[in-house]
């Protein structure tokens, strides 16, 4: 691929961005490549330096807000015309609560992960609490009470004490996971972003 | 690293690459990366919230019949890097603390 190649696809990829943005992330790529070329290098190895054009266009979307690609995307572009003005108020029954419908989707599947993630993590504690508590009674009771019910307890204090290292790392993977998961949902949501722009385009 | 901390430290490193004279986007760079690796768009981010804060000022020069941009530290910018080898010098303190004694171990 040469760099005018190069260029072309990335303005079209980034096609729902605002122009300003565009022209300025296509000069700075455009002037990285062109300093290559000065430095010895050929046009096909210099844009290859720059990256493959899906990574360089995943970069730029994480670094981008979602909530400024939403502002932009929703933003008009011309004057509102009063029929459009009157259609707007005139369906504000449907597409409110068709918004707030999408709202309540949303924020259920995140209340729904956070509660999945606390309880991992809740039950991790309960389980360190009854290791920790189970231990201390098993050990009194082998010391004043019935030995064999106190072995009993140590035993299940153990288990307990096993399990909640198990649970520790499980929840950490699993936080770890949702975060990486809601990264790539934003991602993706972004790149659905940046294909509207296209296709209106 | 704690991603605001890595941000602030990125910043820094940015502006010290054009503290001695104006520089441009490759040779920055070239310039950091035997210290720090950094991909185009990173830098392009950190460049745009550098001058939307004052902390360095663009120019676009003529360079062999095309345009590039140069990017020149301002005051702000200066100060700013003072301001981090203070705070450095305290977190340094901190981080001698902290593994004091850590041979014996």
């Amino acid at each position: 691929m040469n760099k005018q190649e190069f260029i072309a696809s990335l303005r079209a990829r980034l096609a729902g961005l605002p122009e300003g943005e565009i022209d300025a992330r296509a000069e700075f790529y455009g002037e990285m490549i062109d300093d290559r070329i000065e430095e010895g290098a050929s046009e096909e190895e210099a844009v290859l330096a720059v990256g493959s054009l899906d990574d360089v266009v995943r970069e730029i979307l994480s670094q981008i807000p979602l909530g400024s690609l939403v502002r932009d995307k929703i933003k008009p572009k011309r004057a509102f015309r009063s029929w459009e003005i009157l259609l707007f108020v005139l369906g504000a029954p449907l597409w409110i609560s068709l918004l707030a419908g999408g709202f309540a989707v949303v924020l259920g599947i995140f209340a729904c992960a956070l509660s999945i993630l606390i309880s991992l993590w809740a039950t991790g504690a309960a389980l360190a609490a009854s290791g920790v508590g189970g231990a201390l009674a098993g050990v009194g009771l082998l010391l004043f009470g019935n030995k064999i019910t106190g072995v009993g307890l140590l035993g299940a204090a153990l288990v307990c004490a096993g399990l909640s290292i198990f649970m520790f790392y499980a929840s950490k993977a699993a936080t770890k996971g949702t975060f990486l998961l809601a990264k790539k949902c934003i991602l993706g949501v972004k790149c659905q972003i940046l294909k509207g722009g296209r296709d209106d385009a | 690293m704690d991603i605001q901390l890595k941000r602030g430290l990125l910043d820094v490193c940015v502006l010290a690459a054009i503290k001695n004279e104006a520089s441009y986007g490759y040779k920055i760079i070239k310039d950091m990366k035997p210290y720090i690796e950094m991909s185009e768009s990173t830098l392009y981010t950190i460049l745009k919230r550098l001058e939307l804060s004052g902390l360095l000022t663009v120019e676009a020069v003529e360079h062999g019949g095309r345009l590039r941009k140069y990017y020149r530290i301002t005051k702000a910018g200066a100060a700013r890097i003072l301001e981090f080898k203070r705070e450095w010098r305290e977190v340094m303190s901190i981080y001698q603390f902290v593994t004091k004694g850590d041979e014996a171990l």
